[in-house]
């Protein structure tokens, strides 16, 4: 085990500076001059290359890769353009509202879809699968971003029970701020989850070890969820890591809908600003981040397949 | 199922049926009959969009700012007092090229790329599959933020976002599906009669994975609709005035006190276009490989 963990760690070190690479290529590659597309076409030439000198452009290619890597592993990403502000001290500001949404998002997504997963799996093709599949059809169309705003529009503006905007003082206010929209990611993570949920324990429902669980007398919800459930979570893992990815790429066009600090909005901002510092931190810190994620979830496939624990 | 278990021939040839069964998983599920009705009737708006657009989607009217749906107006006004419901009838014609054009497009990179990468082996293999690994593991939608991030907005950057995001998907199918291919006795009958390589990949190769390369391109079609709406409305994808339904929603948001009829309207289109699209491409899926969809 402890050298699978081992194993695990050292790979990502090549994917962290891979990922990097990227990112350095595609910032570089970037048709025309970045001190154009940074200041806008009304600079004047001394104002561009003061913008290539700060930037380090000037340097060879291979400095400027280099240093590009050096910083982003010691997240030193300069300054903001804009207003002069530490851009690691923005994205610190705004990063706790992308976790706290992104963790919410997954919770509640988890606790609404595995229950209705378990019941459309242990009713299949009865009513309640067929509910389940109508949800997961609309759950996989529903833009995230139109029923953030059916929410904002109903429950905040209507009936006034949730605040329009920004991201809450103090504990109770923050939950109370990041509830709609956590609320608007865990109704489409749910459609995922339940049916992936549905399909797995269904499955698992068929084999031998249930029946034999049955045989001995086991209340039908231990046969479920000691049985049934527990060897249907290594899928679940997986799409537990998928959830959590795709919650924090929702988190972005939710952030703007209810208008909510956050990486996603720090990033979109920076674009329509066109302030460069801050566009580099912001795609790197998210980079890592999926890193970070897909890692963690090999880590926890020891805890859930013990098989993995051996070998 | 009986068919592509033939240890003998490849899996697409011993289908001759392949449309008959296409046609039948159509026609036997009244979903995949209303999604076909929808799709028509969208390529149809689409096409036929200066024709059936009541008014211009760009013509501003002081007069008319922020009207409710009324008989002039079915969807009601914006804030520029432009005609909603042709804003959106214009906006289809975004989502039908994007929704076309990128999964196409993707399919042709990421197959060349899976294909080389499959057949030849070795280290051209090793790099190529490990960038997909690494592409692979960011949502697509995050994956086209970030290029967007770069890139920018504008019709062709969105375009080269989109491609870019679905590449790798196609790359990892392309090269599973051509490891497969290559232990077959035809390609082995192929080099031995002394076939050069472009050809064997040509005639041999690429045909055999051409239906999961099919499958995931109309299942995609719907995902890249919903990328380009979701781009379009964080700012960095269709650049306002041309309409597209991801910023007639983003629009639609600076104006929420004004009206919801914009958010409401392009919220539900694309919604039901995204799930005609799904339905289709699940059609497609069971009708062309019918092992993926168990």
């Amino acid at each position: 085990m402890t050298r699978y963990i081992v194993v695990r760690l050292l790979d990502a070190i090549p994917t962290i500076l891979l990922v990097l690479t990227l990112v350095f290529v595609a910032m570089r590659i970037l048709p025309g001059d970045p001190a154009v597309a940074a200041l806008g076409d009304f600079a004047t030439p001394e104002q561009r290359e003061a913008f290539r000198e700060q930037m380090g452009l000037n340097a060879p290619l291979w400095q400027q890769y280099l240093s590009f890597i050096g910083s982003s592993l010691t997240l030193d990403f300069g300054q903001s353009m804009i207003n002069g502000r530490d851009v690691l001290g923005l994205i610190a500001y705004n990063l706790p509202y992308t976790i706290e949404l992104t963790i919410a998002a997954v919770l509640l997504g988890v606790l609404m879809g595995v229950p209705f997963g378990v019941w459309a799996a242990t009713n299949a093709n009865r009513a309640p699968d067929s509910a389940m599949r109508g949800f997961s059809l609309i759950g996989y169309a529903v833009p995230d971003f139109y029923l953030g705003a059916l929410l904002l529009i109903v429950f905040s503006l209507n009936l006034g029970w949730f605040p329009i905007n920004g991201g809450g003082e103090g504990f109770l206010d923050r939950m109370h701020h990041v509830f709609l929209p956590a609320l608007t990611l865990a109704f489409i993570k749910a459609a995922f989850l339940g049916r992936l949920t549905r399909t797995a324990l269904l499955e698992v429902l068929g084999r031998d070890y249930i029946r034999t669980a049955r045989a001995k007398g086991a209340r039908e919800p231990r046969v479920i969820y000691r049985h049934g459930l527990r060897n249907a979570l290594l899928p679940l893992t997986t799409g537990l890591g998928l959830t959590t990815l795709t919650a924090l790429s929702g988190s972005v066009a939710i952030e703007l809908v209810f208008n909510r600090p956050g990486l996603g909005k720090l990033l979109i901002s920076a674009i329509a600003e066109r302030d460069y510092a801050v566009i580099q931190g912001g795609i790197v810190v998210f980079a890592l981040f999926v890193v970070a994620i897909n890692l963690a979830m090999d880590l926890v496939y020891v805890l859930v397949d013990p098989r993995i624990r051996v070998s | 199922m009986t068919a592509s278990t033939d240890p003998v021939l490849p899996p697409l040839a011993s289908q001759p049926s392949a449309f008959t069964t296409l046609r039948r998983v159509i026609f036997d599920r009244p979903a995949t009959i209303f999604a076909l009705a929808i799709v028509v009737l969208f390529i149809l708006v689409a096409a036929l969009a200066p024709l059936i657009a009541p008014y211009d989607p760009l013509a501003q009217s002081i007069l008319d700012v922020n009207k409710p749906p009324s008989a002039a107006h079915p969807v009601g006004t914006d804030q520029f007092g432009r005609d909603v419901l042709s804003r959106l009838i214009y906006g289809s014609r975004n989502s039908l090229i994007f929704g076309f054009v990128s999964p196409v497009l993707a399919a042709i990179f990421g197959t060349t790329l899976g294909v080389v990468a499959g057949y030849f082996g070795g280290i051209v293999d090793r790099i190529i599959s490990r960038i997909i690994d690494l592409l692979l593991a960011f949502p697509e939608l995050l994956l086209a933020i970030l290029i967007a991030a770069v890139l920018g907005g504008g019709f062709w950057n969105v375009v080269a976002v989109l491609t870019v995001a679905f590449t790798p998907g196609f790359a990892r199918v392309a090269r599973a599906s051509t490891l497969a291919v290559k232990q077959e006795p035809y390609i082995e009958a192929a080099v031995a009669v002394g076939l050069r390589t472009p050809m064997i990949i040509l005639r041999h190769v690429v045909p055999n994975i051409a239906a999961p390369i099919v499958v995931l391109t109309t299942l995609w079609i719907a995902s890249a609709i919903r990328l380009e709406a979701s781009l379009s409305f964080l700012g960095i994808g269709t650049q306002p005035p041309n309409p597209s339904w991801g910023n007639i929603i983003r629009d639609g948001l600076n104006n929420l006190f004004g009206s919801p009829w914009p958010i409401i309207g392009a919220g539900a289109l694309i919604t039901l276009v995204v799930l005609a699209f799904n339905l289709l491409g699940d059609a497609v899926r069971d009708a062309l490989d019918p092992e993926a969809s168990k």
